[in-house]
């Protein structure tokens, strides 16, 4: 079913995002988790978790003081994740021992913009593809100031997930034009958490979205809930799950179960 | 110095274009535009806006008659006779407190209304540190009809309790920050997150000259007035320009506001930092002194921040100041040498808030206590005449100002009750 249990890791960066759509199952489940939250060992454990149950590609958080694109649940669990010091450096060394485990879910790497120029953009696209990220989500870096990254990134094979807001129709193909990977559908204005009802537009947008390239279109924000899974899955080849997981693990839930449940209508 | 794109002379006062901090939004390697996707497309609204009515005479029009009739501008400048003799050189103030709300951010709170206004937003949302942005905010709002929403840290509230007040009285909603450090820090990320929520009915009035393009050019072209006025007042009283100009920065908008007339002129400008403790504890706001380059709310500048370059807490004993950092057009006026950038302690300040009251009559607000102070200290090697801008008056710190000199053992005692407590 998954990547994990092909037990290799034959291909990295944008090739294995790609076998990754191609594989299954549709919709793609594609949690985040924050590292550190509650300790590395818990992350740690999380992550297999998620591969047993059913993840396609897993994006993990780099903790930040100032997570401008997050609501409440993902701000608490970067304070908790910050109190063990974890930055990109740090992040990156425990991409490389999950890989040394054999953990072989492509694996994307989710920074806000500081942590990684302070570490250096250039080392950063280096040491992430010997450590084993496959991809790269900057969530405060549109396109406009995206260059530098962006093409030390592709200079080693590592794409750098796009994302595209409701407030970027009529202009999704400029947003997307020449990039690889995924597309990060964000499907509500606002910060990450959960919410009740989806916009209306929603469809109307990942249509457009469609129209405007060929990439697989992963859709995220607010997603919690099966009938929205249901409502997606003819639309999108991923869901992005975040705050509902940070708080099914702070609640002591099972995390098969609610990925079965979320999931019963489609696959 | 600053080499000026534009033909027309500095002399003559205004639209004086510079090779930075247009088109895309740089100065130099600052500024930019780092925000959640969300927000671009209503930032590429604003900039457009902020490209057509800031050449629009009707627009000017209007904000300039709303700045004479209804802030009270021109503001004047004030020799200070007692001040300059005590601290050995000419100080003059530029009396930003004498604006309608007591401080400079009026003058972009005005301008920012009027944008909103054409941009046909009926919503503005604010963050605010000492709650002089807050109150201006609410204050346009009431003027436009508008609905306001301002985020103040909890900290900050409790300072500043006195302007929390005018903004409820002024019909504003004022939202507690309780994350984080519980100061501006945080208020101006919660606003920003609230934008992003209600990005199509709401306008941010942004409090100073940092955040994402076009914000820190459109907050100074705001601000701009400060210096255009100061300037021309300045010659027509002493027959000469200023030798030095002193203004604090935070954010950096009063600074801006005043330095930005007088880059090609031969003028030593300084912009004074919150030194809080001092730089060695770490406590303090000093971002251009002692922080590093950085991308924070929008902008590359400087920030405070550790090695795995998280935001690091501010401390000031201003709440205005207490901000990790600073417009992007300061870091480049920095790096090419035009500003010198120079911090004051929370201790200097607070003597300096006691010797322009009780010398001139005149209650600094906190934040401008600090440029008072750093012209105390430069008077003594510098021959002047300084110009200070008085970026507000301190009626909003009073309750604070007391805690803070009670807590240094000074004593106030009236003259009649002295007798009866032996």
């Amino acid at each position: 079913m998954n990547a994990a249990s092909d037990g290799s890791r034959d291909l990295r960066g944008t090739a294995a995002i790609e076998a990754a759509f191609r594989r299954g199952p549709r919709p793609l489940f594609i949690p985040y988790l924050t590292l550190g939250d509650p300790t590395p060992e818990e992350t740690r454990a999380r992550l297999w978790e998620l591969a047993r149950a059913g993840a396609g590609i897993v994006e993990l958080g780099v903790p930040y003081s100032d997570p401008l694109a997050d609501g409440p649940v993902l701000r608490e669990a970067a304070v908790r994740a910050l109190r063990h010091r974890i930055g990109i450096g740090e992040a990156l060394a425990f991409v490389r021992s999950l890989r040394d485990e054999g953990f072989a879910l492509p694996l994307v790497l989710f920074a806000y913009a500081n942590p990684l120029f302070r570490f250096g953009a250039e080392r950063f696209a280096r040491e992430a593809l010997a450590a084993g990220v496959d991809a790269v989500l900057v969530p405060d870096l549109p396109p406009e100031e995206s260059g530098d990254v962006l093409g030390f990134l592709r200079a080693v094979g590592i794409p750098l997930i796009p994302l595209v807001a409701l407030t970027s129709r009529g202009r999704i193909a400029e947003r997307l034009a020449g990039r690889e990977g995924f597309v990060y559908a964000v499907s509500s204005l606002g910060t990450t958490g959960v919410r009740e009802r989806l916009p209306e537009e929603l469809l109307a947008f990942l249509a457009e979205i469609r129209a405007a390239t060929s990439l697989p279109v992963a859709v995220g924000f607010g997603i919690h809930r099966q009938e929205q899974v249901e409502m997606l899955a003819p639309h999108a080849e991923g869901i992005i799950v975040g705050s509902a997981l940070a708080h099914l693990w702070a609640e002591g839930g099972s995390v098969e179960e609610f990925v079965r449940e979320l999931f019963s209508g489609v696959w | 110095m600053v080499q000026s794109a534009s033909t027309e002379s500095p002399e003559g006062g205004k639209k004086i274009a510079r090779p930075y901090g247009e088109g895309d939004g740089h100065f130099g390697p600052y500024g930019g535009r780092y925000v959640p996707e969300t927000l671009v497309r209503a930032l590429e609204e604003l900039e457009e806006a902020y490209h057509t009515y800031l050449k629009d005479e009707n627009f000017l029009a209007e904000y300039r008659r709303l700045l004479r009739e209804y802030a009270g501008r021109p503001t004047p400048v004030t020799f200070v006779p007692r001040l300059s003799e005590a601290y050995g050189a000419p100080v003059y103030l530029k009396r930003e407190d004498l604006n309608h709300t007591g401080a400079h951010k009026i003058n972009h709170a005005l301008g920012q209304a009027l944008l909103a206004e054409r941009l046909g937003k009926r919503r503005l949302v604010a963050e605010t540190g000492a709650g002089q942005h807050g109150v201006a905010t609410a204050t346009v709002a009431a003027r436009f009809g508008m609905e306001a929403v301002i985020f103040m840290g909890e900290e900050d509230m409790r300072r500043q309790a006195p302007n929390v007040a005018r903004m409820r009285l002024l019909g504003a909603k004022v939202v507690p920050v309780t994350t984080g450090t519980r100061t501006l820090q945080d208020a101006v990320s919660e606003a920003i997150r609230y934008w992003v929520e209600h990005v199509e009915d709401t306008y941010y009035l942004l409090g100073s000259a940092v955040g994402p393009h076009p914000y820190p050019s459109l907050v100074r072209d705001f601000q701009r007035v400060i210096g255009e006025e100061a300037r021309a007042q300045f010659l027509e009283m002493t027959g000469e320009l200023p030798r030095g100009l002193v203004a604090s920065v935070g954010g950096g908008s009063n600074a801006i506001g005043l330095f930005y007339a007088f880059l090609d002129d031969p003028v030593e400008i300084v912009g004074v930092e919150a030194g809080g403790l001092g730089i060695s504890t770490g406590k303090h706001a000093a971002s251009l002194t002692a922080g590093e380059v950085g991308v924070l709310h929008g902008a590359k500048s400087y920030i405070l921040q550790d090695e795995l370059g998280n935001v690091l807490p501010a401390h000031s004993i201003s709440a205005g100041l207490d901000y990790p950092g600073v417009g992007p057009e300061h870091a480049y006026l920095k790096e090419i040498g035009r500003v010198r950038y120079e911090a004051v302690t929370d201790d200097e300040a607070l003597e300096a808030f006691l010797d322009l009251t009780r010398l001139e009559g005149i209650i600094p607000a906190l934040e401008s206590a600090h440029a008072v102070a750093y012209a105390k200290r430069w008077a003594k090697e510098f021959p002047g005449p300084i110009l200070v801008n008085l970026s507000g008056r301190g009626d909003k710190d009073l309750g604070h100002v007391f805690e803070l000199l009670e807590a240094r053992g000074v004593k106030f005692v009236d003259e009649g009750t002295q007798g009866d407590r032996g």
